[in-house]
């Protein structure tokens, strides 16, 4: 009481500090291990803890995004768009958290974590489009000779694991993630190593858009660690290898092909080969995309 | 042995409610405790492969076709086509219509010692007059059924006639005799999800024992509460506890609600610390299950293949 009876009215506030948590099946629960670990920022000054994910944690993330994959891949191409326009809204309104903590986590100015965060917004918001413009793009009707429709249209490959790209720590991550969900796909998403705060931050913006808990997972830790049973999972249908280093992404591509995983792999070079303020095109979408055919007779 | 406690309606009475009071909070308690047991690596491969050899694959359903039967049975010999090491289940159980397709599938398909399983007495509900009850029975042992499950009826427990219950149960003991001198073994269900309190539960334990029961059974699977950790917890201390006075050696079998191998696992973890090696066996102890022999393959296929499996790869149902 004492250092407050200086001045009437003013008082000192505790510092109220964030608990990072994973994000699963729409919970945000700590790792199943019981560990963290220490998140910097570039000088190295710490910024708080991050859960580190372990297997268990992986697999029940993979259990979660099977559950959600039947209404997900089941709802209307209309409902996504909207629901991830949504996402965008709410990105939009917690703008200046995204900024600090991607400026914190980078070294980056103001204005230059302020252009990655609106283009990140921006990219949800072209993404959410494409969710019912997908089908005429890479389906339709094919010419057959005989009296049939002959139909193409795609479909969403099923629960697919996704490694973050190391930085951009939040511009990567939503482009990465967008065009897995969009299509109905849902995701397992392993956060950049070193800069996760962005991301367990964007969970709790998923947690509050109408997103379906589990079509959406986000896990912090070591990607080697985490990526490992992921790679080897059985009922994981697809790996997105953009977060891993050459090494790494190969020994992920031959544990993949026991189930004939889809792999993308990170794209040539090291992983900072990508632009990812560039058009990103439909690439990330149609790589996880199944497409159904059907004969259908034309009748009399 | 307990010939003065059946001896009369009251003496019955007298016996079941002079049995100790179940302090619930320390019995939950202790049921928690137990299940955060860690089991892992090659005593984990021993549950799971014990934990298999004991269901009673189960198929209780209005819509049960013979075909649905067959390929249970088909399930049920060889749970894993991928690895023949994975055990046979202990029972198939359904409805008693359905006890003689059963046989003959499994014995097609090479599981003679595979038992059959049939619900009796008006299952789920048991509420059927006495002579349709043992007709029910009579059915499902005449068609080839190893196994009864038949249900007590809840409403002359809840009412107080225990006499009532205990014939009824004898009763269908006796419906269970078969020609060749051996008689199908007889589990009494007592759906604990009605019976509102742990005393009951154990008033029930000691009844059916008395009256004959080889094996007693939590529940139906057909209420909105089956078999909890808790409520077999009490069942199992009642199974120690009978034939600690000099009783016979009573199986116990929860069913309803166990769906993934931690669950089994966990209730094996109570039947070890409750009354050790003697029960771990599928002569007494058994899961009342469907869904969970989907969920211990997988878990064993994780084991022997160190990747996890998924739902792909184990049969629907």
């Amino acid at each position: 009481m004492s250092e407050m009876s200086g001045k009437p009215g003013a008082h000192t506030r505790l510092s109220v500090l964030k608990t990072y948590k994973l994000f699963v099946g729409g919970k945000f629960p700590r790792s199943e291990s019981g560990r963290v670990y220490e998140v910097t920022d570039t000088r190295g000054n710490w910024l708080a803890n991050a859960p580190l994910a372990s297997r268990k944690d992986a697999r029940d993330a993979v259990v979660a995004a099977r559950k959600a994959f039947g209404g997900w891949s089941r709802a209307t191409a209309y409902n996504r768009g909207q629901i991830l326009y949504r996402i965008a809204e709410m990105l939009e309104g917690r703008r200046d958290q995204f900024v600090a903590e991607v400026a914190a986590a980078e070294g980056l100015s103001k204005a230059k974590a302020t252009a990655q965060v609106d283009a990140a917004v921006d990219r949800w918001v072209w993404y959410a489009g494409w969710s019912d413009k997908v089908a005429q793009v890479v389906g339709g009707a094919n010419p057959v000779a005989g009296p049939y429709f002959n139909l193409s249209t795609p479909e969403p490959t099923g629960v697919v694991a996704v490694l973050a790209p190391r930085e951009p720590s939040f511009l990567g991550l939503v482009s990465v993630l967008a065009p897995v969900i969009v299509t109905g796909n849902t995701a397992v998403v392993a956060a950049s190593e070193r800069a996760p705060l962005p991301a367990l931050s964007l969970a709790e913006v998923l947690a509050t858009s109408d997103l379906p808990g589990g079509v959406v997972n986000l896990l912090s830790g070591r990607t080697a660690e985490i990526a490992a049973p992921l790679a080897a999972h059985q009922d994981v249908n697809a790996i997105d290898l953009t977060g891993a280093d050459a090494e790494l992404a190969k020994e992920l591509e031959t544990a993949a092909a026991e189930n004939l995983k889809r792999v993308l792999r990170p794209s040539a070079g090291d992983a900072g080969g990508e632009d990812w303020f560039a058009d990103p095109g439909t690439r990330r979408m149609l790589a996880f995309l199944e497409t159904k055919t059907v004969w259908h007779p034309m009748g009399v | 042995m307990f010939a003065d406690a059946t001896a009369s309606d009251t003496a019955l009475r007298r016996f079941l409610h002079g049995l100790p009071g179940v302090d619930a909070v320390g019995l939950e308690a202790r049921a928690a405790t137990l299940g955060t047991r860690s089991i892992k690596t090659t005593a984990k491969a021993f549950a799971i492969d014990l934990a298999i050899s004991m269901i009673d694959l189960t198929t209780l359903e209005g819509a049960d076709t013979p075909g649905k039967v067959r390929a249970l049975c088909a399930k049920g010999v060889v749970p894993d086509p991928t690895d023949r090491t994975a055990p046979k289940v202990a029972a198939i159980c359904v409805y008693p219509d359905m006890v003689a397709t059963a046989r003959q599938a499994l014995d097609a398909a090479g599981g003679r010692d595979v038992h059959v399983a049939s619900v009796a007495t008006a299952f789920p509900a048991g509420r059927a007059a006495l002579s349709v009850k043992l007709a029910d029975t009579r059915d499902a042992v005449a068609a080839g059924a190893d196994e009864i499950d038949m249900v007590i009826d809840r409403g002359a427990f809840l009412s107080g006639r225990y006499m009532q219950v205990f014939e009824e149960i004898r009763a269908v003991k006796e419906a269970c005799a078969r020609e060749d001198g051996e008689d199908a073994h007889l589990k009494v269900i007592f759906e604990n999800g009605e019976l509102a309190t742990y005393d009951n539960v154990r008033r029930a334990s000691w009844l059916a024992m008395l009256a004959g029961a080889d094996f007693i059974k939590t529940s139906t699977g057909k209420v909105a509460v089956n078999a909890t950790p808790a409520n077999t917890l009490v069942m199992l201390e009642a199974v120690r506890d009978f034939r600690a006075a000099g009783g016979r050696q009573v199986g116990v079998k929860p069913a309803g609600g166990i769906r993934t191998a931690k669950d089994a696992i966990k209730y094996l973890v109570l039947v070890n610390e409750t009354l050790g090696d003697d029960w771990l066996h599928p002569d007494w102890f058994r899961f009342g299950a469907s869904s969970l022999l989907g969920d211990l393959l997988m878990q064993r296929q994780k084991l022997t293949t160190g990747r996890y499996s998924g739902p792909d790869y184990v049969t629907v149902d």
